[in-house]
Order: C-alpha cells, then sequence, then structure tokens
C-alpha cells in the first residue's frame, strides 16, 4: 500500500514541542563578539556627520560606519529588470533613503552593553525632501537615485496601449485597487552568526530560506569563492518570502572576517519591521468589457509598484503580477503593464504570493464589478468565461498545465451552501437590521515554480539498511523531514523513521536552491523521487551480481522492503542485508544517487467562498466562514497541505480586512511593533473549511503542484468581495483593503 | 540583586540586574532555550511560560518578580519521553510549523485547560488571542485544545 497521500504525522514535530528547535540564536558561540546595527530614524537625509565618541569610551565597544565597510553596495541581478544606477551600500555613507537603513555598526562583548552603546551614537541628518506615494514619486520631483534622474526602477509595457481594446465591449467598467504594503512576520526574527575556521573558511549561520543561494551571494558579495563559505540554516523560524539574503547578514560574516572573531547577530520585532523587506505595495487599476451577456471581451490592468528605497526583487515581482492578470478567465485581449517607482519607504521583497496575490485581487474585483454592471450572479459570471481546455496559453504568455476552474467553484459553492447563503443575505436586506451579510467568491490560478528551477536530491542507503536524503530544497515549517521522507520510502520501501533528511547545509547537501515560490515538492520532491529510484536500480544491480541473476529478473518488493528474483521472493535479500553485504564488498557507495530535477512551471488553482458579517452602522466587519478548495495537484501528505492552506488562508485574510504597513507623510512608519501592526490573532480568525480537490498535473512524475501560497492568493479577493458584496445596497462600490471598520464606515459615509 | 526560584521543579538561585527580564534569565542564565522571543511589545506570546502554574509573557516579567516562586517553562513538560497531553495534541493535530510559537501557545493552552477545562471554541480563541503565529492560521491549535480537553488534559 502506498503511503503517498496520508495524512502522516511530522518526524520533526517532537523537537519543537520540547523547546529543542535549533535556532540560530540558540546557538552557543564562545566568545562571540554581538552586533547591534545603528538605524536611520529619518526617511530622507544627507548624513553629515556621525559622533561615536561616547559609544566607543564604553568598555570594549567598537563603531563602524560605511566608511569602514569595504563592500561594494548591491546590485540587483540583471533578470530583475532594476535601472542601471540603482544600487544598495550595505551601510549608508553620505544619504539614507528610509527610516530603518543602517547607518554604523556597534560591535560589544554582550547585546546589553551593544544597545547601550547605540544610544550613544549621534548621526547628524540634513533632511532632504520625503517621497512616500507612488504617485509622488513617479512625478521624479524627489529623486532617491539623482543620478539615474527617475524614481521609475522598471517598466513591463507588454505591447502598444491600443485606444480600441474596448470597442464592440457591451458593458465596460472600471475600478482601482492597492494591495497595500504587508510585513512578512516570520514568529523568528532574522538572527545570524558567523566564524572564521583555522583554514580561513567562513561558516555562517542564517535564518534563511535559501542557504545555498546564500553562500553564492556571500561569495558574490565579499569575494570569495563559494567553497569558502558553509552556509547552515538550522532550523528557521518561519520565512514567507523574505528571509533570503539581506544586507545584515552580508555584515555580519564580513564583520566575523573583519574581526577573526565569532559575530552574532539577531534583531528585535521593531527592527525586523523597517528591516525585514515589506511586500506586496501594488497600485493598481484595471477596465474589464464584455458583452450584454457578461462574456468577457477586453481587459486593461495598470500598476504602479512600490519598490520601496532600494529597488530589487520588489521590481520584479510585477512581472508576475502580468503574467497571471487574465486568471482564470479566456480573455481575448489584454493589456498589462507596469511601473516599479523607488519611495523612501522598506524596500519590497517576495511575501507569500509575491505578485500573483495582486493580479487575483484586482482581476477578481473587475468580475464581480461587472457582473453587476451585467446583473447577473458573480457564480453565473464566471462560469461564462471560465479557460476550459488545457494547457491553455494566456494573452500574457502563461501556459497553464491543468485545471478544472468550474469543478472548484461547484464544490466551493456546495459546500458553502451558497443558495442559503444568499436566502439568508436577502432575509436579512428585508429585515434592515445592522448586520448585514456578504458572501465573496474567489476563483483562481496561480504559477507556482515561477520562473522554472532546478532543485538537488541525493538518496544514500545507509550501513544499516536505512537510508539518507540530502535535498537542496529548504523547510522553515513546511515539514520536508516528513514529506520528502515519505517520497523516498515510497520508491525504495524503507519505513519512514529509517529515512533521515538532510537540508539546510551547504557541506552537507551538494547544491541547491532552497525553499520559495511554492516549489519545494514539485522540484524537490521529484528529484528525491528520481534519485531514489536511482537507488533502486542501482541496487537490483547489485542483488543479481550477488545472486547470480540479471538485473531485469530482480523486483522491489516495497512492503517488505525487500530486492528479490521476480516470481521467486525467497532469492533475495532485505535492505538490511542488502547494505550489510554491500558494506562488506566496499560495494555500498554504490548505492547511492544524485538527481537534479528542472521543471517548468505549473499552475494551481482553486475557489474560495468567504461570508462576513458587516455592521453597517460601525463598519465593523467579522469574518465568519471561509470555504477554501484549492487544488496543488497530487498530495504526498493531506495533513501538511491542510496546514499550507490553513496558514495561507489567515494571511490572506489578513490582508483584506487587517494588516497594512503604514507610513506617514514624512516616511515615519506607523506600525512598526506587533503592538501597532494588526496581525491578526485566534480571535479574529474563525475555523477554516477546506475541501480537498486533487487534479494530478501531467508535468511531473509525482502530479504535483505547489500549496504554499494558493491559499493567500485565492482568501483576499473572496473577503474583499463578500465586504463589498454587503455594502452593494448601500451604494458602496469600492472599499480600501484592509476592509476594516475604519474603512468601511468611511465608505458607508462617502456614499450617503 | 539575589534571587531564588524554582524552574522545572529545580531549585535556581543566581545574582542578577534588576532590569534583567524573567526570558533571559531562563535563555542565557539557565541556558532554557525552549522559551524564544518572537517581539519586544508584550505581543507575540512566544515568550510563555508559566509563573506558579499560570501563564505569563516571560519578556513582562522581571526575573526579581519571579523571587521565591515556581517557573515551569516547555522543557519542563514533558515526563521524560512521554509528552504531555497538550504537547501529543499538538503533534496529532498539526498544529505547528516552523515551531518558533508552539512552546507559547502550548504553556499558554496548559494554563487554559487548567481554569477552563471544557473551553468552546470561542473561548479557546479568546483565551489565545495573546499569541501569535503566522504559519498555522490557528485552525489546528483549535483543534489541539479541544482534543487535548477531551482528552481531560
Amino acid at each position: 500500500m502506498s503511503i503517498l497521500g496520508n495524512r502522516v504525522l511530522r518526524k520533526e514535530d517532537p523537537r519543537f514541542l520540547r523547546g529543542e528547535g535549533s535556532y540560530v540564536e540558540n546557538l552557543s558561540l564562545e566568545s562571540a563578539l554581538d552586533v547591534t546595527f545603528v538605524r536611520s530614524p529619518v526617511a530622507h537625509a544627507r548624513i553629515t556627520g556621525i559622533d561615536a565618541s561616547a559609544a566607543e569610551a564604553m568598555p570594549n565597544v567598537q563603531v563602524l560606519t560605511g566608511a569602514d565597510v569595504d563592500v561594494e553596495p548591491i546590485t540587483p541581478p540583471p533578470p530583475f529588470g532594476v535601472r542601471a544606477g540603482v544600487s544598495r551600500p550595505l551601510v549608508a555613507k553620505d544619504v539614507v533613503r528610509f527610516v530603518g537603513e543602517i547607518v554604523a555598526i556597534v560591535v560589544s562583548q554582550d547585546r546589553v552593553t551593544g544597545a547601550d552603546a547605540r544610544e550613544l551614537v549621534f548621526v547628524d541628518y540634513d533632511p532632504l525632501p520625503v517621497v512616500v506615494d507612488v504617485q509622488d514619486a513617479l512625478k521624479d520631483e524627489v529623486l532617491l537615485f539623482p543620478e539615474v534622474g527617475t524614481n521609475v526602477s522598471g517598466t513591463e509595457e507588454l505591447q502598444e496601449r491600443d485606444e480600441a481594446l474596448f470597442d464592440g465591449c457591451d458593458v465596460v467598467v472600471s475600478g482601482k485597487l492597492e494591495s497595500q504594503r504587508m510585513a512578512p512576520c516570520p514568529l523568528e526574527p532574522r538572527s545570524a552568526a558567523a566564524e572564521v575556521g583555522p583554514d580561513g573558511r567562513v561558516t555562517a549561520w542564517l535564518s534563511t530560506q535559501a542557504p545555498h543561494g546564500d553562500r553564492q551571494g556571500l561569495a558574490a558579495r565579499l569575494g570569495l569563492e563559494p567553497e569558502q563559505i558553509r552556509v547552515i540554516a538550522p532550523d528557521v523560524g518561519g520565512g514567507f518570502g523574505a528571509k533570503t539574503l539581506n544586507v545584515e547578514d552580508v555584515l555580519v560574516v564580513w564583520l566575523s572576517r573583519r574581526f577573526g572573531r565569532p559575530v552574532r547577530w539577531t534583531e528585535s520585532r521593531s527592527e525586523s519591521m523597517v528591516g525585514l523587506p515589506h511586500g506586496r505595495g501594488q497600485h493598481m487599476s484595471f477596465t474589464i468589457g464584455s458583452d450584454r451577456d457578461g462574456k468577457i471581451l477586453a481587459y486593461r490592468l495598470e500598476s504602479v509598484a512600490d519598490a520601496g528605497a532600494y529597488p530589487a526583487l520588489g521590481s520584479f515581482l510585477p512581472h508576475l503580477t502580468l503574467l497571471m492578470s487574465s486568471g482564470v478567465y479566456a480573455i481575448p485581449r489584454i493589456e498589462a503593464s507596469s511601473r516599479s517607482v523607488a519611495t523612501n519607504t522598506v524596500p519590497t521583497s517576495a511575501f507569500r504570493g509575491a505578485g500573483r496575490p495582486e493580479a487575483t485581487q484586482a482581476i477578481e474585483r473587475a468580475v464581480d464589478l461587472l457582473a453587476a454592471e451585467v446583473g447577473i450572479d458573480p457564480a453565473e459570471i464566471r462560469r461564462r468565461n471560465f479557460i476550459d481546455t488545457f494547457p491553455h496559453e494566456t494573452e500574457t504568455g502563461a501556459v497553464y498545465d491543468s485545471g478544472d476552474y468550474e469543478g472548484a467553484l461547484d464544490l466551493a459553492l456546495r459546500s458553502a451552501g451558497y443558495e442559503e447563503l444568499r436566502a439568508e443575505q436577502r432575509r436579512r436586506r428585508e429585515e434592515g437590521g445592522s448586520k448585514q451579510l456578504g458572501i465573496g467568491l474567489s476563483t483562481y490560478v496561480e504559477i507556482t515554480n515561477g520562473v522554472g528551477e532546478t532543485e538537488f536530491g541525493e538518496v544514500e542507503i545507509t550501513e544499516d539498511g536505512g537510508a539518507i536524503l540530502r535535498t537542496g530544497s529548504f523547510s522553515h515549517g513546511q515539514g520536508h523531514e516528513t514529506t520528502f521522507a515519505m517520497i523516498a520510502s515510497e520508491q525504495l520501501g524503507i519505513p519512514l523513521e529509517r529515512i533521515t533528511v538532510v537540508k539546510g547545509d551547504t557541506d552537507a547537501v551538494a547544491s541547491g536552491t532552497g525553499t520559495y515560490a511554492s516549489k519545494s515538492t514539485q522540484i524537490g520532491g521529484v528529484a528525491a523521487r528520481l534519485a531514489s529510484d536511482d537507488v533502486v536500480v542501482r541496487a537490483k544491480q547489485i542483488v543479481a551480481d550477488y545472486l547470480e541473476a540479471s538485473p531485469a529478473d530482480i523486483v522491489l518488493d516495497p512492503a517488505f522492503a525487500r530486492l528479490h528474483v521476480a516470481g521467486s521472493p525467497a532469492q533475495g535479500l532485505a535492505w538490511e542485508e542488502l547494505a550489510e553485504r554491500a558494506s562488506a564488498d566496499g560495494r555500498l557507495a554504490e548505492l547511492r544517487a544524485q538527481h537534479e530535477w528542472k521543471a517548468d512551471p505549473s499552475f494551481p488553482f482553486g475557489a474560495h467562498v468567504a461570508v462576513v458579517e458587516v455592521d453597517v452602522e460601525t463598519g465593523v466587519v467579522e469574518l465568519i466562514r471561509h470555504v477554501a478548495v484549492d487544488d496543488a495537484g497530487t498530495l504526498i501528505n493531506p495533513l501538511v497541505a491542510d496546514g499550507q492552506v490553513h496558514g495561507g488562508v489567515a494571511t490572506g485574510v489578513g490582508q483584506a480586512i487587517y494588516e497594512r504597513f503604514a507610513y506617514d507623510e514624512n516616511g515615519t512608519p506607523m506600525t512598526s511593533t506587533f503592538a501597532d501592526y494588526s496581525f491578526p490573532s485566534a480571535a479574529d480568525l474563525p475555523s477554516w473549511e477546506r475541501v480537498e480537490m486533487v487534479t494530478p498535473t501531467p508535468y511531473n512524475a509525482l502530479g504535483v503542484k505547489g500549496i504554499g501560497e494558493s491559499g493567500t492568493i485565492g482568501a483576499t479577493p473572496a473577503v474583499h468581495n463578500a465586504v463589498l458584496d454587503a455594502l452593494a445596497p448601500y451604494g458602496v462600490t469600492h472599499v480600501d483593503m484592509p476592509a476594516n471598520g475604519e474603512n468601511v464606515w468611511r465608505a458607508l459615509q462617502e456614499a450617503k | 540583586m539575589r534571587v531564588a526560584l524554582t524552574v522545572n521543579g529545580e531549585r535556581r538561585e543566581a545574582d542578577l540586574e534588576p532590569r534583567e527580564l524573567l526570558v533571559y534569565f531562563l535563555r542565557n542564565h539557565l541556558g532554557l532555550k525552549g522559551t524564544n522571543v518572537g517581539c519586544d511589545t508584550s505581543s507575540c506570546g512566544a515568550c510563555t511560560v508559566l509563573l506558579d502554574g499560570v501563564s505569563v509573557k516571560s519578556c513582562t516579567v522581571l526575573a526579581v518578580q519571579a523571587d521565591g516562586r515556581e517557573v515551569t517553562t516547555i522543557e519542563g513538560l514533558a515526563e521524560g519521553d512521554e509528552l504531555h497531553p497538550i504537547q501529543r495534541a499538538f503533534h496529532e493535530q498539526h498544529a505547528l510549523q516552523c515551531g518558533y510559537c508552539t512552546p507559547g501557545f502550548v504553556l499558554a493552552s496548559v494554563s487554559l485547560l487548567r481554569e477552563t477545562p471544557d473551553p468552546s471554541e470561542e473561548e479557546i480563541r479568546a483565551a489565545l488571542d495573546g499569541n501569535l503565529c503566522r504559519c498555522t492560521g490557528y485552525h489546528n491549535i483549535i483543534r489541539a485544545v479541544q482534543a487535548a480537553a477531551r482528552a481531560g488534559a
């Protein structure tokens, strides 16, 4: 019987439950120096002087400034499309460009001294004009990089603007949607430590999603060969896209080399809120046109993306937004364009969904507005426009591999009891009380492994007949130690508990890319499977040699973890016996295989139904139900998949009705602690009604797509649409996200 | 200042600066690294421990305030190899992912079920309002507390 598809409890749980997680901050590192960063309290200013004498008068305190750091500013990689001349110094030298930018480094014997010394570093700032709003930034009146001459860091225009795009449409509606800035908020703040060994090699312990990628990045920044660096990512307390190599990590490694001593740094939450990149920040306008039956004929999406003070990955993410702009609908004409601009804010980067939620949020609002204008139910307009043959190439060039969009919608509606909900809504509307019901739909498709990456897997049979699986993928909560072991167990027939998954150490795993873009299982999992298959082939050869048979006649019986001659089970060897004998003969090393698997993107999809109660007198919004159908192909471990969807949905709901990282007009963060930022708690959210649906992809041997971000992508528009659905009788057609009490109340007042 | 307290059943004494927070005393002096720090505003609850059996955020308690009292951290919950029923319920219900918030949630749940042995979903959600998790969406944490309550934890 196959182990795949079973709800297997996680192997990694016990250590976390016992408080034995190996987070970087828990590492004991003898005689390590502590690093404390001095960060700018102003958004845009010229640094005219730094007086560190009082700090350096403290015992064993040294202060370094930008002038001391001989590392070249970081230039975004060419695929990000960032305009030449934009680069980020590790420590600001002459100009600071956002609140939170590092202006000096305090090195001390302990953290308490570092915190005290930081207060004694006096920096003189000569204020420069500040630009926070993207529309203001587009005017290029205040420039972040005057030598570049514009704040626009990247543009993507798919075609000439077609003035006749909506010709022939009976109905045309337009709207705006700001996918507001969010703080990723992994519960573990970042932490980094580094030590130079006697051989000159550096070991860096990083709280990261991508240890191998970080090693490459560190090597490039510091002018070293990758082999001179070992990156260890121990247990990592969440990442959500934001935890890849950041300036602080580079500085910690650089400092360990500069001082020849172990060095460590752990950020505070307040520091993390302005030091870790933010997500989203796209300001979109859309127009959609259809015939009088609601058959969509044309769609235009224009986005201005807030890349923050040092445009990098955040400047690239609109590419994914445009690519996915048509969503699940067959739209014959699409015009999608974007401009990314620099502002005096924390740089933006990937955050759960990374460019795709924005696409879904826009098209799903557009379709709801169109349904209202045409006068048909939101479910019906979706049905009339679904893509229903696969593979399907969209107007923007995405090739959807497989899907069943109507099936997902039907399942979600049935599970939610859509007709009954509409009846209850009508009843409440007729009664006219203050608590009105809103029902919101979202049907989505997203892209995982978006840029078609490669992942590494290696399987090795151990002396005792167990197995080690080394993966270049990484788990910062995703459960690879269980899921990936299941994949190897399925192929090898070796029980799960005898398979150890090794990850997160560049010395222990030959290569890898890490975990982001929901790509782990579809490339890392498939690589693990293929490496397992290779090991079985090698094992058959050895067994054949021992039994003087042909390898073609040897079969693996997974139920008994045994290889034997086909048709005569008595003639064979169990893995333990094979390993023992191969060890004795010096052939154990043959039972080891590596595989690299490169795959094209895949396209998970689904349908969500949200039910909200809106108090139309106070504006208070309560999400009372959320039904989520998320289809990511075959599930290896449905238990883990459930968890991915639950967490994803919570984040999507967070964007819809709770969270916003806000700045005032001076570029001062207004939500830089957990006391100010509305991170939803258990008391703010309902239980989730996840409904499983499985449509395997033909793209890989496991049939798997990615599921890490689906819940987030599907949830936000469903909840946003639900709030607007509740408000429809009051003439409200737009509420900014988060659609919280304040924004809903304002919208209601404006509509009066 | 001199403090003497019981931590996970063991008597501990130390000389401390008055400003030392309980969480840093536990982590740095006693080496109990299971108590995590997730924020600096007493918002996230990752550092939750039991003080005389009641959950507190150890970032909001001075170590000297624990003088003469009894502290239980996540390391003190299991009986040898045997996980506490709430730890077991978290495992069985997949109520943890990255694990960073987990010790705090487990101890807050222990405290909740001591006070309210059979809480409703709403009571559980209200009781855990002071603990934040970014991975699980709370769904399975609620299921775990319910399962532990059913098992009489």
